[in-house]
């Protein structure tokens, strides 16, 4: 029994590296191209200081389509434009693209929710004291709404964690995956259990992280 | 002294929509004169229009038409980033505070020095520590907001708006959120930094006292027009408002409250 265990080690810890590269690459390119997407869904809101109607109607459209896929088809779907900009289709860097795609428009949601709780009223204060939208972003959004960034962030982290599960299908490997192939597919109920629990303790430990830095980031 | 005037509203109206087809005239027509140095009121029912009027200083209400000039300089005819700069001058404290939350006291105080740039760390630093002292919570730089009263982060909102020395101090009902004590302290500090600053002072309130014990002159607002506009301690001619009668009574009293016992100094609570 320990012995099984012990021989799955080499492949549980490759799946880690897989599944770490995955969410890596994911949450990046979430951060950077879905979190200044999501102050632009902001911004451009009602009754907020860029209002636009079409364009704010255009982005929630384009949000809402992308995430209106499910995440399998939306990977099978991708195929192309991820042979175009990783060179295969196939590993964890190819299936990272899919994943990248689905975190943009997810993120960027919850950024914009979380840029409505800023009282509005501070807003305005900054506008008085003449702050430009750049500076009311840097200096009053992202400063005031910091610890809701981060738990937005860690819900992401495990929804894509579980996401990456998928990526077994296009041999994204991960942990998920290894869950998948060994324990389901080949009835091996104990490797799926360890594996499980290996997801378990993750999402424990992102979860356990993401409340303890929110908090200390946290003076209201 | 000479009279010179420093903000001056000329013909402002604004509406907003309201409903289907329907427009709220907010402001409608309105001119206003105020002087230099001196402490103006604005009084009004609730939705009379005066707090649009007082916004319209600093244009966070842009009128859909007249013109508002404030220090010989028309603020409707400015481009975005003149406008931010003119702004400088106008300071806005709120009936909510609105600090940041997530700032210490010495950083919301930095705030409006540290985006207009300029200002090197050791004069931030300096300016800082002088707005706080105006306001007596040099000990409080770095602490939270959430750490402190009502009053305290009222002050820190004005040291916040002195900081970058404007010539203006806007205030949207600064007291509604504060008890009769902590009031009674603001309104001391407010005249303190209007004296010892010469920042003129135009002041929004629903509490006729707020505004009897400290305005020299009020304007009283009627469906989004001036309805009048007087000397506070001019009780000699008749007033025309409900409002203009109620705050005589208010000043008359306050004046024979003073005669009977000398108000003790209420500058720090």
């Amino acid at each position: 029994m320990l012995e099984k265990y012990l021989s799955l080690l080499p492949e549980l810890a490759e799946a880690l590296a897989q599944t770490g590269t995955m969410l890596g690459i994911g949450l990046s390119v979430a951060i950077l191209l879905g979190g200044p997407l999501g102050i632009l869904l902001f911004l451009v809101g009602d009754g907020q200081s860029l209002q636009n109607r079409p364009l704010s109607a255009l982005l929630g459209w384009l949000v809402n389509t992308v995430r209106s896929f499910p995440f399998i088809i939306l990977l099978v779907s991708l195929v192309p434009f991820t042979r175009a900009i990783a060179g295969t289709s196939i590993g964890p860097l190819a299936a990272a693209v899919p994943l990248s795609v689905a975190a943009i428009p997810y993120f960027a949601r919850l950024v914009e929710q979380n840029l409505r709780e800023v009282p509005r009223g501070v807003i305005e204060a900054a506008h008085a004291m003449g702050a430009s939208e750049l500076q009311i972003v840097l200096r009053v959004l992202l400063v005031e709404s910091r610890s809701g960034l981060v738990l937005a962030l860690t819900v992401l982290a495990i929804s894509f964690l579980s996401y990456s599960a998928v990526a077994g299908v296009v041999g994204g490997g991960g942990i998920g995956d290894l869950a998948i192939r060994y324990g389901y597919y080949r009835f091996e109920t104990d490797v799926m259990f360890a594996t499980v629990a290996l997801l378990v303790l993750l999402v424990q430990a992102i979860q356990f992280a993401g409340n303890r830095v929110a908090r200390r980031l946290d003076k209201r | 002294m000479t009279i010179e005037t420093l903000i001056q509203l000329d013909r402002v109206a604004r509406s907003f929509a309201h409903g289907p087809g329907e427009r709220l005239h907010a402001v409608r027509d309105a001119s206003l004169s105020i002087q230099r140095g001196e402490i103006f009121g604005l009084a009004g029912k609730s939705g009379a229009g005066k707090s649009t009027l007082l916004r319209m200083i600093n244009l966070l209400e842009r009128p859909d038409s007249g013109r508002v000039l404030v220090d010989g300089e028309d603020l409707t005819a400015l481009g975005k980033r003149e406008l931010r700069t003119a702004r400088q001058n106008i300071g806005m404290i709120f009936q909510q505070f609105n600090l940041l939350r997530n700032a210490t006291v010495a950083e919301n105080v930095a705030f409006p020095l540290r985006i207009h740039g300029g200002h090197s760390a050791q004069d931030v630093a300096r300016r800082v520590a002088d707005c706080l002292v105006l306001v007596g919570l040099e000990d409080k730089a770095g602490s939270y907001p959430a750490r402190l009263s009502g009053g305290q982060q009222q002050r820190v909102a004005i040291a916040r708006a002195l900081a970058s020395k404007p010539a203006v101090l806007l205030c949207d009902e600064p007291t509604s959120a504060l008890d009769a004590e902590t009031t009674r302290a603001l309104l001391a500090t407010l005249q303190d930094v209007n004296k010892r600053l010469d920042v003129t002072i135009v002041i929004v309130s629903h509490e006729l006292d707020v505004l009897a014990s400290i305005c020299q002159r009020v304007a009283v607002i009627e469906n989004g027009t001036i309805g009048e506009q007087f000397t506070v301690s001019d009780w000699s001619t008749p007033r025309r408002t409900a409002l203009g009668r109620e705050l005589a009574a208010l000043s008359a009293q306050a004046v024979l409250a003073a005669q009977a016992a000398p108000r003790k100094e209420l500058a720090h609570a």
